[in-house]
């Protein structure tokens, strides 16, 4: 969408995918856009309350990244972290639990849709500090080294984290311990209202990951097949011990900021020619012309996602609230010291 | 002839000794211990704490950090998230401040938020007070902040003995430690055991037992408030004198007990006294013991001011033993 001179590599998508694969990547984005636009509707319905988060639009790069991950990599996320949190592996029942504030919830209802937490998955929680997951996410991965497991920690977080601190502290840390992180910075362009250009001086941010001696790069995040390949190719590189990757995915989230934003800030051409980019048909075409697909199977693709997700709703309506005598459980641990 | 050698069975530590000694324990009992900080390795620690640790467990274990408190204490919180104990180290707690996001938005609240999923075991230590002449930037007595916080245990260690087993028992915790160090007093000597015996900073210490006045206090400016308490005996006032120790929670036991006893009581701490530990401990004593009360509660605490270099206003500022001392006088109505 925007020429702009970079250091960094541009990687062309690979001419090829194979069909189980291609399938298996159009699911996972169907999953995550056709969950968030139901959580719109229970939103609506009031079902859903507090802050909500879309990522539509960037359904591409929670799906590519997460395809490159083992089962026990982990994953530190921010309050737009629906489809990470699907794309690991969390069951959609109780994430919309949690989002219902319903005990079943993958965080008993404390959390709510920004605070997706599972242990199971090593999915370390979305955070709603901006920036705040970063360092987390660098001392969850120092832990596996210095355990001498060989596992690499994902971090989610948008471009404007970059303005904060806590970013330029935690990347040179994890550069100077060769820590097995690969920092994903998801360039929507936008935080809040704030345009890339008018926070930062120097809107190349792989340039300034680079600053700190780590290899980073630049990724269509409208492409889930280049989303993949530019990820695994950071991840092989992590997990041979080659210490933190910076990766850049350039994005744009379709909806506003949260369900309060009315998006006064940006030009609706803009948004428009975005959505021009949608990962999800650009995939569909893909695989209609590799002759993996026809509309047959999308259809049955859709009818299979909707089904799970009408599975989820059901979930949430049915799971009990936590009982208010449990407030104060998990202030502190309850494991006997 | 035969002689027979004794082994000592004590030893002089200076304050600094033994809180190293107490790190020493830790890194040696488990694996999973490991230090972080600004300057701990090869300078040896701003208050010489660390000295030597480099050389004896080596970089891996003992890191030195950039000067990121941010990514120290995040740092710190996701490797204890993930299988290690991470002791992690602010120079001082007019640092901390820059932490504080980490420490009340991660530390305190991922138990919880998580629904119970992710506890964070980790140990910060930090160092607070005055008295250097080191003027309001490096000065600062923060305890009532972290007190502030559930989610966070906060602990102050200002005697030997404790210095010597607090970090045994932080590491046992299964959630954040905050430990409060105190520069002003690492150089004072004790003789202790050599084999330190357990402790239990969750419960406050009685460290001088008496029965007219119950003085509680915490920090290094506990040793002011022996010193005046000595000064009280002559004047035949038997003050008993309750070190907290663990500020969050607060063992209101032991002061409650203690009131019951003496029906006066003076808070004494050294941060400010607006909303203060000591405004909660007063609060507590009127809600829980008000009818064993033969006066008000009394308070002393710094002036509310930033601390000044100057030494005569420094002295001005913190609380002094004839401070103290009016103020006993006072509940006792001998003022
Ligand atoms: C430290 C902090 N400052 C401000 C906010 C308020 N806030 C929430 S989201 C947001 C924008 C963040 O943008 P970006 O990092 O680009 O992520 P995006 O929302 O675009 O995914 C802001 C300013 C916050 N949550 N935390
Ligand atoms: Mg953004």
């Amino acid at each position: 969408m925007t020429e702009r001179p970079s250091h960094a590599t541009e990687l062309a998508p690979p001419p090829d995918v194979s069909r189980e694969h291609g399938v298996h990547l159009l699911r996972e984005m169907l999953r995550i856009r056709r969950f968030e636009e139901r959580c719109v509707e229970l939103y609506s319905a009031a079902k859903i309350r507090g802050f909500l988060h879309l990522y539509i639009g960037e359904e591409a790069i929670a799906t590519g990244v997460m395809a490159t991950l083992e089962e026990d990599d982990a994953v530190v996320s921010t309050y737009r972290e629906h489809g990470h949190a699907i794309a690991k592996g969390i069951g959609m029942g109780p994430i919309m639990a949690e989002m219902f504030g319903k005990v079943d919830g993958v965080a008993r209802g404390r959390g709510g849709s920004m605070h997706l937490f599972d242990a199971a998955t090593r999915f370390y929680g979305g955070n709603a500090i901006v920036a705040g997951g970063i360092p987390l996410a660098v001392g969850v991965a120092l832990a596996d080294r210095m355990q001498g497991r060989d596992r690499v920690t994902v971090c989610f977080f948008g471009e404007g984290a970059v303005d904060e601190g806590a970013f330029h502290e935690s990347i040179n840390l994890a550069s100077l311990w060769d820590v097995p992180v690969l920092f994903a910075c998801e360039n929507n362009r936008y935080s809040m209202g704030m345009a890339l250009e008018r926070a930062e001086a120097q809107t190349d941010l792989a340039l300034k990951a680079a600053s700190y001696a780590v290899p980073a790069w630049h990724v269509d995040g409208m492409d889930v097949l280049a989303v993949e390949e530019g990820t695994r190719r950071a991840i092989t590189a992590i997990r041979g011990g080659g210490g933190p990757v910076f990766i850049e995915y350039e994005t744009y989230r379709f909806r506003a900021h949260s369900m309060y934003d009315p998006d006064l800030y940006r030009d609706p051409a803009e948004v428009e020619a975005w959505k021009q980019r949608d990962p999800i048909p650009a995939l569909i075409g893909t695989l209609k012309q590799l002759g993996h697909l026809d509309d047959v199977g999308v259809a049955a693709l859709e009818a299979e996602v909707e089904a799970e997700i009408d599975e989820a709703v059901a979930f949430a309506e049915d799971a009990p609230l936590e009982p208010v005598e449990d407030l104060h459980r998990f202030v502190t641990s309850e494991v006997a010291p | 002839m035969s002689t027979t050698t004794v082994e000592p069975t004590t030893v002089t530590l200076t304050l600094r000794e033994a809180l190293k000694q107490s790190l020493r324990d830790a890194l040696i009992r488990d694996e999973r211990v490991f230090l972080m900080g600004e300057d701990i390795g090869a300078y040896g620690g701003c208050f010489a704490v660390t000295m030597g640790l480099l050389d004896e467990f080596g970089p891996e274990r003992i890191r030195d950090t950039p000067l990121s408190e941010v990514a120290i204490i995040g740092t710190a919180i996701g490797a204890a998230m993930n299988g290690m104990r991470p002791i992690a180290e602010i120079m001082t707690c007019n640092f901390s401040l820059l932490a504080l996001d980490q420490i009340v938005n991660n530390a305190a609240t991922l138990l919880h938020m998580s629904g119970g999923q992710f506890n964070v075991p980790v140990v910060i230590r930090t160092t607070a007070g005055a008295g250097k002449q080191l003027a309001a930037q490096h000065s600062h007595s923060f305890e009532p902040i972290f007190a502030h916080i559930p989610g966070i245990r906060v602990l102050s260690v200002a005697t030997h003995e404790d210095a010597r087993g607090v970090l045994c028992q932080a590491l046992e915790d299964p959630d954040p430690v905050v430990l409060f160090e105190y520069p002003r007093i690492m150089t004072m000597e004790a003789e202790v055991p050599v084999e330190p015996a357990p402790v239990d900073l969750g419960s406050a210490a009685i460290r001088r037992a008496g029965s007219d006045v119950t003085l509680v206090t915490y920090g290094a400016i506990q040793h002011t408030v022996l010193e005046a308490a000595a000064t009280l005996a002559k004047d035949g006032i038997d003050a008993e004198v309750i070190d907290l120790r663990s500020l969050r929670p607060l063992d209101d036991a032991t002061v409650l007990a203690s009131v019951a006893r003496t029906h006066r009581a003076v808070v004494v701490e050294e941060p400010w006294r607006t909303l203060g530990v000591g405004a909660e401990v007063a609060a507590r004593i009127t809600e829980e013991a008000f009818y064993d009360l033969d006066a008000p509660v009394g308070r002393i605490a710094s002036a509310e001011v930033p601390m000044p270099y100057a030494k005569h206003l420094e002295e001005a500022a913190l609380p002094q033993v004839p401070a103290i001392v009016a103020a006993v006088h006072r509940v006792m109505h001998r003022g």
